[in-house]
């Protein structure tokens, strides 16, 4: 196919992936006339039966618990599929000797050691604080795993095979996607239904409040932090920390 | 719709084609952590912060991060 038959071709299909696009959106309710039930059904509901305001995090821990038991189990195999793929060389890697790294400048390593610590304090606020604002689990997990590519930018040569930090990854993301799985199971042993909310409420927006949905947010936050920083330590440790000779 | 919503809307627009537009892959993996930043923002201006947080995080971090080490990887397959 020449160039301009593929231009001819793509903008076709661009005018009309737009033109279905605009009517689309165009024939969407208004901003703020929701439609369907469920919302409002979980708006009304939610507050008294558990006991917390963030409507997101008891429909993702507790409503539709199952949907989140099945993502965990998806980025947990998908983690350990890339980990293997990436593992693949790391044989030949560890006769290859000293890596060779080009030394950081001074400013990105203050502003990496700078930002560790807040970076690690500000993820697991995010986690802990999951059931009464935005956020949780998800995304404080990667907010902490974010403090590895600052560890590495502050100049740490992070020997991860060496310290054992892999299997200390490899141990958190199990630990996570474990601890979701047996507090799913604790509910159906607790309460007689899988993912049932078996702990006690406590009162509204306290930490430690809404029954199980913290304690599902921890175990998430444990298991993404684990699992995003288990790809990126593979690929620092293939790509970029051992240099071919 | 609102000014700010409005506004969120053109700029995702904008940046995702100079994502497209953009056409060295490193300058690519940060060009896409400015669009994850708007897209975040855009989902803030229609109240999703839980959303925004979540795209947040994996737009400016996971995406940019991954994207620069397999072009690692990559150029290291070159030599």
């Amino acid at each position: 196919m020449s160039r301009r038959v593929r231009s001819v071709v793509a903008l076709v299909a661009l005018g009309a992936l737009g033109t279905v696009l605009v009517i689309a959106v165009t024939g969407l309710e208004p901003f703020g006339h929701y439609p369907g039930p469920y919302g409002d059904v979980l708006a009304k509901v939610v507050p008294g039966e558990r006991h917390t305001g963030q409507l997101v995090a008891a429909t993702v821990f507790d409503y539709r618990g199952f949907d989140t038991l099945g993502e965990e189990m998806i980025l947990f195999a998908a983690v350990c599929g890339a980990a293997a793929l990436l593992r693949v060389r790391r044989r030949k890697r560890e006769e290859a000797g000293t890596p060779a790294r080009p030394a950081p400048s001074f400013a990105t390593r203050a502003t990496g050691a700078a930002l560790v610590g807040p970076v690690i304090v500000f993820g697991a606020y995010v986690i802990a604080n999951g059931h009464i604002t935005p956020g949780g689990g998800f995304s404080g997990g990667v907010i902490v795993a974010g403090a590895l590519v600052l560890a590495y930018a502050a100049g740490q040569v992070v020997r991860l095979r060496r310290v054992g930090s892999i299997a200390l990854l490899e141990g958190a993301e199990a630990l996570g996607a474990a601890g979701f799985l047996l507090l799913a199971v604790g509910g159906l042993i607790a309460a007689g239904a899988l993912l049932k909310n078996f702990l006690p409420l406590g009162t509204s927006g306290l930490l430690l409040s809404a029954g199980t949905i913290p304690v599902g947010n921890v175990a998430v936050g444990i298991e993404v932090a684990g699992a995003v920083a288990l790809v990126i330590a593979e690929f620092l440790e293939q790509a970029l920390l051992e240099e071919p000779e | 719709m609102t000014a700010l919503q409005a506004t969120c809307l053109i700029v995702v627009a904008v940046l995702g084609a100079l994502v497209v537009a953009t056409r060295d892959p490193l300058r690519q993996a940060a060009v896409a952590g400015i669009f994850g930043l708007a897209l975040a923002a855009l989902f803030l201006s229609v109240q999703a912060p839980d959303v925004a947080l979540s795209e947040m995080t994996v737009g400016t971090i996971v995406i940019p991060v991954l994207v620069l080490l397999a072009m690692a990887k990559i150029r290291e397959h070159d030599e």
